[in-house]
């Protein structure tokens, strides 16, 4: 069970020359490129259904309605959730994080409660949970990295002697966006429950690349963005559990999300419109459900073994070059769908530079990762990240690449 | 699109490998720091001012791609003897030559920067030292 090669062709962006050269798009961790289905299903929302959500009894009110909440229903489908009013839409993993932060975390944190994270966070996942300690005076504390490379991935005796009862939530990545780590979230979950704490999952880099089921995982909520799983940008879901959720005061207010609004006050619609003020994001969540569909037809289980293996391949490539620090699991060892890199003599922007003229698409910075990068002594790394429609011969090109540059600034 | 030679030229090349000024001056008393928060790099410059008020003493800390290394090694040699109304003039005409590519004749050095154009998201690399060295400028000295 592998992925067609002939799947590229459903990528209408793929299909360019950059710089004279055949484009190879090994930035997918940042951003995914769309199919035909996702962009004809926007298309066509445009075209033919658009109207506004809720409260319409005109036709194209009813589709439009109709639509956006199948694409809630497919969300948690996806995911394997109970209902599917444990699916709130976002802008993505960002305001899902900043969602639950503001709205639970304001209502239940005080001062001497912990808020555990790791030091693998995306700022998405790190800069909410500071700002709500602070706000609340609950203090904020970190899972370490272990390893000069963080290679052996979160230091989990460490967590053992950190999840105390102060805990009330444990905050973490699904998959590092740096490192490449994949972490045990079930495992996580499992510890974070057995202290009574609430867990959050950051799927953004897991949610198009691993098989997820929310249920199995046993966590409270679960954020990720439609932009990095061949969906469109703009669109992302908060998973919460449904008491989780009904209990939580409303994040946003304004229309949509009231049962009924009086001069004096109002009261709130329960979740997930609770959370939805104004006018959603109804074209992009139609998207998101047509990538959830491509996603599946190409079957989880394979996009997974697919991804993983060009990570192996350019981790075990680039590890033999010499003057290049792979971060993150050795070759070998098990770790997600992208592989981030660092060069002795040269900065990751130049290198990203390089790779540019060569047609390759590259990311090179922090990351959004700025604390685990000074812990590592890095100013930057450059990444490579890989989707469904990469293949071996653009790894190949990757480190040919990548030994030119190495020629370069080694003369 | 441009060959990555015009861009990384030998002098540019050179000042990465070799940067000049590097570390703070013992007599320096105005600081500032740039930041590029896209990319992480940083460059904090030392400066200190005669009694002409021309900078006799300049120095910088700080990592970078070979970009904003060396341009910021370049710019001290540069700006090394100017008042603080002619360390601007020139970095005005520095921001013509890596926005437009061309250079006047009478600058040397600093076109090899003149290739930056054609890469705009590199510029902010290019000018990352110049900026942290008006703004130093601009600073009180310290006592």
């Amino acid at each position: 069970m592998s992925l067609s090669p002939d799947l590229r062709l459903d990528f209408p962006a793929l299909d360019q020359l950059v710089g004279g050269k055949p484009l190879v798009y090994l930035d997918n961790g940042a951003t995914t490129h769309k199919p035909r289905s996702v962009i004809d299903a926007l298309a066509r929302y445009y075209e033919r259904d658009n109207s506004n959500v809720h409260r319409g009894l005109h036709a194209l009110s009813m589709r439009a309605t109709d639509g956006f909440e199948a694409a809630r229903a497919r969300t948690a489908r996806f995911i394997n959730a109970a209902h599917s009013a444990e699916i709130v839409f976002t802008r993505g993993t960002t305001e899902s994080v900043n969602l639950v932060a503001q709205s639970w975390g304001n209502a239940n944190l005080r001062p001497g409660d912990v808020i555990l994270t790791t030091e693998m966070e995306h700022h998405s996942n790190l800069v909410p949970w500071q700002e709500l300690a602070r706000r609340t005076g609950a203090t904020l504390r970190y899972v370490p990295v272990v390893g000069a490379d963080a290679e052996h991935g979160l230091d989990l005796e460490a967590l053992d002697r950190l999840l105390t009862p102060q805990v009330k939530l444990f905050a973490f990545t699904h998959l590092s966006n740096t490192l490449g780590v994949l972490n045990d979230a079930a495992a996580l979950c499992a510890k974070a429950r057995a202290v009574g704490a609430l867990t959050l999952i950051d799927a953004a880099q897991s949610i198009g690349h691993e098989p997820m089921d929310v249920q199995a995982l046993g966590c409270d909520f679960l954020a990720f963005s439609g932009h990095k799983m061949a969906g469109p940008t703009g669109i992302g879901v908060l998973y919460g559990k449904r008491a989780l959720l009904d209990a939580m005061p409303p994040y946003q207010t304004g229309g949509g999300m009231v049962v009924s609004v009086t001069y004096e006050g109002a009261t709130w619609k329960p979740s997930p419109e609770r959370f939805e003020a104004g006018t959603p994001n109804i074209a992009d969540a139609i998207g998101l459900s047509a990538a959830f569909d491509y996603l599946d037809a190409l079957g989880r289980p394979a996009i997974s073994a697919h991804d993983h293996a060009l990570a192996q391949h350019a981790c075990a490539a680039l590890s033999e070059l010499p003057g290049i620090r792979v971060l993150g699991p050795k070759p070998g060892q098990p770790r997600g769908g992208l592989v981030s890199f660092a060069f002795a003599e040269a900065h990751a922007h130049d290198v990203v530079t390089f790779a540019d003229q060569d047609g390759i698409a590259l990311r090179g910075g922090h990351h959004c990762n700025q604390p685990l990068m000074r812990k590592l002594g890095l100013p930057s790394t450059t990444r490579a990240s890989f989707y469904v429609y990469n293949n071996e011969a653009e790894i190949e090109l990757l480190v040919k690449s990548m030994r030119r540059i190495l020629k370069f600034f080694a003369g | 699109m441009s060959d990555l030679s015009d861009l990384y030229q030998s002098v540019i090349l050179d000042h990465n490998k070799r940067p000049r000024n590097r570390g703070k001056p013992p007599t320096a008393n105005r600081v500032a720091t740039g930041d590029n928060p896209s990319c992480g790099d940083n460059c904090t410059v030392y400066l200190h001012l005669d009694p002409d008020g021309r900078i006799d003493a300049i120095g910088f800390e700080g990592s970078g791609c070979a970009i904003s290394q060396a341009s910021t090694s370049l710019m001290t040699t540069q700006v090394k003897g100017k008042t603080p109304a002619e360390a601007e003039a020139l970095f005005n005409e520095f921001k013509t030559i890596v926005t437009t590519g061309q250079a006047p004749e009478e600058i040397s050095d600093l076109a090899a920067f003149a290739g930056v154009h054609a890469f705009p998201a590199r510029i902010k690399c290019a000018t990352l030292g110049w900026h942290a060295t008006l703004e130093a400028l601009k600073q009180p000295p310290s006592a």
